[in-house]
C-alpha cells in the first residue's frame, strides 16, 4: 500500500548517490557493566540495498540491532533514519520509524493463526473483526507482490519453520516496514527454504526495501549482499563492497588472523568395518516411527557425514548409538552385536564398547554448565580406575592436573580447570566435550553438530581434530545440518529424510543442489549432479 | 431420584456453582495472561469479609459488593507486585496471600464486631434477596421445562445472573476483542507482545484487575447471598475447586460453566445424603463426594479426556531477554 509506493517513488526519483542513507549510525557505544558490547560504531546503510553484518558470536551484532530496534538505549551516539536524527526508545518507535525485525527465534504465538499473529499489536480498533478482514486482504496483496505465500488461517504450530519465517517477514511488511533486519535467518532453514528466502529478499530489494542481514555464514554474505560490514569484539572493523572482497578476507577480518575455511585433508585409507547398522527402527513416545529401517556402515579411518534437515531422524540415530534411546534392529561394533533393548543398553555400556559421543546439544547432554571444567572433563568416565585415589575416594587433584593438560592440548581458553563450564564461550565448551571424548581414544566417535554456535576460529580447530582422529584410523560419524561442514569433512555422505537414508554420495561427485534434493526427500537427482 | 428431587438438587447446584464459576472465570483471566493464581481462595475470603462487614455497617448490600471488589483487587495487586513487578514465584505469592487472608479476615472481623471472627448476621437490604425471572409463575405449570425455568433458573439473587452472564462476556472479550487477543498472546508468548511494542506488564496487571473484580463478586456472593454474613474460612476450599475447574475446563469460558456446574452439582449432592442413599441404594460418604472434583481434575490432567494444555508462558515471570 502506501509504504510500497513511498519507497518505490523514492527509488525512482533519487539517484543512489544523492539519497541519504536509509539508516546511519554515528558513534554508537554500549557497555554492559565492564563489557563494552559496542564501541564507537558508525555505519551507513544505503536504501534499496542488502547490507550484511558479519561477525563471530559475541562480536556485538545483536546488541547493535537491539539498539536499533529500541530494546536497548545506547550510551552514546545517534541514529539517523533517511537522514533525519531519530530517537528509538522502544520497539513501538522502531516500528513507527519503519524498521521491522525478524528475530532468530521467532516471536510468534504458537496457537494463534497467521492472521492473528499479523495483527497483534497493530489492531485498528478494540474489536478484532475489521482488523482481521483488512489483514486478510493486505496479506493476499503482499503474497502476490513478494512471493510470500502462507495460509492466513493456519495456526503457527502447524507451519514449517520456513513458513513461520515468512509470517515474521509479513508481520514487518504489514507494519509498513521499509527497513528489514534479519538476524541469522537461515540457521533453521533447509537449503531450498534458504534459496526461497533469498529470492524473497531479492524481490524486496527490487521494490526498494532496505535489508540488513546479520549472519555468520560467509557464503550467504557473498551470495546476496551488496555491502558487508565486519564486526569484531564490539568494533566495526571494516565495511566493504561485497563484489570487492572474498570469503577468505572476510574471515580474516572477523577473527583477526588468517583462517583456513576448509581444513586440508588427504584421501581416506579405510580399513576394517567398525560400525554396521542394519534395519534400525525407533518408535517414539507418541508412537511415531522416527527411524524407518536405517542401514549404514562405517570403516576405520573414515568420516561418514549425515546430511539432512534437523528432525529427520539424525538425533534419534545418535541417541540410539550413544545408548540413551531404545530401538530395534542390529548394530555391530567391530563385528560384535550390541544390546539395544536390554537393561545393559545405556551410555556407559556403549563407552565400554569404544563409542565416544559428542552430543548435538552440548548444554543438555554434553556438559553440566554449573560444574567446573575438570568435573565435566570426566563425566561418563568418572568410574575409570585412573580417576580413583582408592576404593572410596576420587583423585580430584589428579583429575584437575589431567584436565589442565587436556585443556592445553585442545587449546581451551582460558585454560583454567576450576572455571565452571558456563563461563566458557560456545567454541571452548565444545572443545572441552571434544577433549573428553577424543582423549579416551575411541574406536568410533559420534559427533552431532560439532560447530553449532562455535566461532569460525574454533571451527577450524575442531575440524582439524576430527580429521586427525580419522587419520589415526578411527571411525567418525558426523551429523550436521551445515552442508558446508558435511561437504568439507566427510569421506562419504549419507542423506537422511523422514527417518530413512535417501542415498549415499561421495563429496567429490556431488554438489549442494543434489544433496538439497535428497534432503527434501527427492530420490531422483538426475541432472542435479 | 424423582423429578421434583432432581429439580431441588439442580436448584441448589446452581446456587453452589455460582461462586465457583465467578472464581473460575477470575482465574481464567489471570492464567490466560500468564499469571498463575493459586490465591483465588484468599481473595474470595477477603471479599467475603469486606462485603459482610460493609453491608452490615451500611445496611446496603451493593456497598458491600463494592467493598468486596476493592478488597479483592487490593490482594490481586499485591500478587501482581510480587509476581509481575518483582518477578517472584507466583505459586509462593499466591499461597502467602491465602495464609494472609485466612488470618486477616478473622482478625479484622473480630476487631470490628467481637463475635469470634464472624460478621453479624445480615438482614433486609444488607443481603441479596432472590429475584423472580419474568413469567416464572406462568411457566411453572408447563411440564418438564416449566419447573426447570421457574424452580432452577428463577428465584436466585442478582449475582447468580451476573455470573451466568459473565460466561458469554468472557468468551466475547477473549476471542473477539483486541484486549482478548493481546491477553491470550501474553499468556502464550510474552515476547511476541513485547516485540510488538505492547507493555507486557500493563496487560498482566489489567488481567489481574479483572481477576480481582470477579473474585470480589464470588466472595460477596458467599457472604451476602449464599449465606447471611461472613464466617471464619467460609470459602472452604472453593478457590481451589475453582482452580481445578479451570483445568477441567481447559481454560475456556464455556467449558468453565460446565465444569463449575458439575462441581456445584456434586456439592449439592453431598448436602443430600438421603437422595444419594435412595438413588444408589447405599450411603456414599460425604468426603468421597467432596473429593470428586479433585479426582476428576487429576483424570483430566492425566490426559484421559483430551489434553489440557495450559497457557505456555504461565507461571514464568517475564524478563526481557536482551
Amino acid at each position: 500500500m502506501t509504504g510500497a509506493q513511498d519507497s518505490g517513488a523514492r527509488q525512482a526519483t533519487a539517484a543512489p548517490t544523492s539519497a541519504p542513507p536509509a539508516i546511519e549510525l554515528r558513534g554508537i557505544s554500549k557497555a554492559f557493566g565492564s563489557v563494552q558490547a559496542n564501541k564507537d560504531i558508525s555505519i551507513r546503510v544505503m536504501p534499496g540495498t542488502i547490507h550484511g553484518i558479519i561477525g563471530e558470536n559475541g562480536a556485538g551484532k545483536s546488541t547493535l540491532m537491539s539498539i536499533l530496534y529500541g530494546f536497548y538505549k545506547a550510551d552514546a551516539g545517534e541514529i539517523l533514519i533517511d537522514g533525519k536524527p531519530t530517537q528509538i526508545p522502544d520497539s513501538q518507535a522502531a516500528i513507527r520509524a519503519g524498521i521491522g525485525m525478524v528475530f532468530q527465534h521467532f516471536k510468534l504465538v504458537q496457537n494463534f493463526t497467521v492472521l492473528e499473529n499479523i495483527i497483534l499489536g497493530v489492531e485498528d480498533g478494540p474489536l478484532l473483526r475489521p482488523s482481521l478482514s483488512k489483514a486478510r486482504k493486505e496479506l493476499k496483496r503482499l503474497a502476490e507482490e513478494y512471493e510470500l505465500h502462507v495460509d492466513p488461517d493456519e495456526t503457527i504450530e502447524e507451519l514449517s519453520v520456513g513458513h513461520q519465517q515468512r509470517v515474521e517477514i509479513l508481520k514487518a511488511l504489514y507494519r509498513q516496514a521499509d527497513i528489514l533486519i534479519l538476524d541469522e535467518p537461515t540457521g533453521v532453514l533447509t537449503p531450498a527454504e534458504a534459496d526461497h528466502l533469498f529470492r524473497i529478499l531479492d524481490n524486496l530489494r527490487q521494490q526498494g526495501k532496505t535489508i540488513i542481514l546479520i549472519t555468520h555464514k560467509l557464503r550467504e554474505i557473498m551470495e546476496i549482499t551488496d555491502t558487508v560490514s565486519v564486526m569484531r569484539r564490539g568494533e566495526m572493523t571494516a565495511t566493504v563492497k561485497t563484489s570487492e572482497t572474498s570469503p577468505e578476507q572476510l574471515a580474516e577480518l572477523m577473527v583477526g588472523r588468517k583462517v583456513l575455511l576448509h581444513v586440508p585433508k588427504g584421501p581416506a585409507n579405510p580399513g576394517e568395518t567398525v560400525l554396521e547398522i542394519e534395519n534400525l527402527r525407533v518408535v517414539d513416545e507418541d508412537k511415531v516411527e522416527r527411524l524407518k529401517g536405517v542401514d549404514l556402515t562405517i570403516r576405520a579411518g573414515e568420516i561418514l557425514g549425515i546430511a539432512g534437515v534437523s528432525g529427520n531422524g539424525q538425533s534419534e540415530l545418535l541417541e540410539v548409538l550413544g545408548g540413551y534411546a531404545r530401538a530395534t534392529g542390529t548394530i555391530r561394533i567391530n563385528g560384535q552385536e550390541i544390546d539395544l533393548t536390554g537393561k545393559h543398553s545405556d551410555a556407559q555400556s556403549r563407552r565400554h564398547r569404544g563409542i565416544a559421543h559428542v552430543p548435538e546439544d552440548r548444554h543438555h547432554y554434553g556438559l553440566i554448565l554449573d560444574f567446573a571444567a575438570w568435573e565435566n572433563m570426566v563425566f561418563g568416565y568418572h568410574n575409570e580406575p585412573e580417576y580413583q585415589k582408592n576404593a572410596m575416594i576420587m583423585d580430584n587433584d589428579g583429575i584437575v592436573e589431567k584436565t589442565a593438560a587436556a585443556m592445553e592440548h585442545f587449546d581451551v581458553r582460558p585454560p583454567i580447570p576450576t572455571l565452571p563450564a558456563k563461563s566458557f564461550s560456545g567454541g571452548n565448551q565444545q572443545k572441552i566435550v571434544l577433549a573428553r571424548e577424543i582423549e579416551r581414544n575411541p574406536d568410533l566417535l559420534l559427533v552431532g553438530q560439532p560447530t553449532r554456535g562455535v566461532d569460525i576460529g574454533a571451527i577450524e580447530f575442531i575440524h582439524k581434530r576430527i580429521v586427525e582422529l580419522r587419520d589415526a584410523g578411527k571411525a567418525v560419524l558426523l551429523v550436521s545440518v551445515e552442508l558446508d561442514e558435511i561437504m568439507s569433512l566427510s569421506d562419504r555422505i549419507a542423506v537422511m529424510f523422514d527417518g530413512q537414508i535417501m542415498g549415499e554420495r561421495l563429496p567429490d561427485e556431488t554438489n549442494e543442489r543434489e544433496l538439497g534434493l535428497l534432503m527434501a526427500g527427492i530420490r531422483d537427482t538426475k541432472g542435479a549432479a | 431420584m424423582d423429578y421434583a428431587t432432581l429439580i431441588q438438587v439442580l436448584d441448589s447446584a446452581l446456587r453452589l456453582a455460582t461462586p465457583l464459576l465467578l472464581a473460575c472465570l477470575a482465574g481464567l483471566f489471570s492464567e490466560r495472561g500468564g499469571i498463575f493464581d493459586i490465591g483465588l481462595e484468599g481473595k474470595m475470603l477477603m471479599a467475603g469479609m469486606a462485603s459482610g462487614a460493609v453491608a452490615f455497617l451500611t445496611g446496603l448490600v451493593w456497598l458491600g459488593v463494592g467493598a468486596a471488589i476493592g478488597a479483592s483487587i487490593l490482594f490481586s495487586m499485591i500478587h501482581g507486585l510480587a509476581s509481575i513487578t518483582f518477578r517472584g514465584n507466583q505459586l509462593i505469592s499466591g499461597v502467602a496471600l491465602n495464609f494472609l487472608a485466612s488470618g486477616m479476615t478473622v482478625l479484622i472481623a473480630q476487631a470490628l464486631f467481637r463475635q469470634g471472627g464472624r460478621t453479624p448476621p445480615l438482614t433486609g437490604n444488607a443481603r441479596f434477596s432472590p429475584i423472580d425471572l419474568p413469567f416464572a409463575e406462568a411457566m411453572a405449570d408447563v411440564p418438564i421445562i416449566g419447573p426447570l425455568y421457574a424452580e432452577v433458573l428463577s428465584g436466585h439473587s442478582t449475582l447468580v445472573y451476573v455470573a451466568l452472564l459473565a460466561v458469554p462476556v468472557t468468551w466475547w472479550v477473549l476471542y473477539r476483542t483486541r484486549f482478548g487477543l493481546r491477553l491470550r498472546a501474553v499468556g502464550e508468548n510474552p515476547e511476541s507482545v513485547d516485540t510488538a511494542g505492547i507493555s507486557v506488564v500493563r496487560l498482566r496487571y489489567s488481567a489481574l484487575v479483572i481477576t480481582g473484580i470477579l473474585c470480589g463478586l464470588a466472595g460477596a456472593y458467599m457472604a451476602t447471598a449464599l449465606q447471611a454474613g461472613f464466617g471464619r474460612e467460609m470459602t472452604a476450599g472453593r478457590g481451589y475447586i475453582a482452580l481445578a475447574a479451570l483445568i477441567f475446563a481447559k481454560w475456556r469460558p464455556w467449558y468453565a460453566l460446565g465444569a463449575t456446574f458439575l462441581f456445584g452439582f456434586l456439592q449439592a449432592l453431598a448436602l443430600r445424603p438421603d437422595v444419594i442413599e435412595r438413588s444408589f441404594g447405599m450411603a456414599i460418604p460425604v468426603p468421597a463426594l467432596d473429593a470428586l472434583p479433585y479426582i476428576l481434575t487429576v483424570i483430566v490432567l492425566a490426559g484421559f479426556v483430551g489434553k489440557a494444555i495450559p497457557p505456555r508462558a504461565g507461571g514464568q515471570p517475564y524478563v526481557k531477554e536482551r
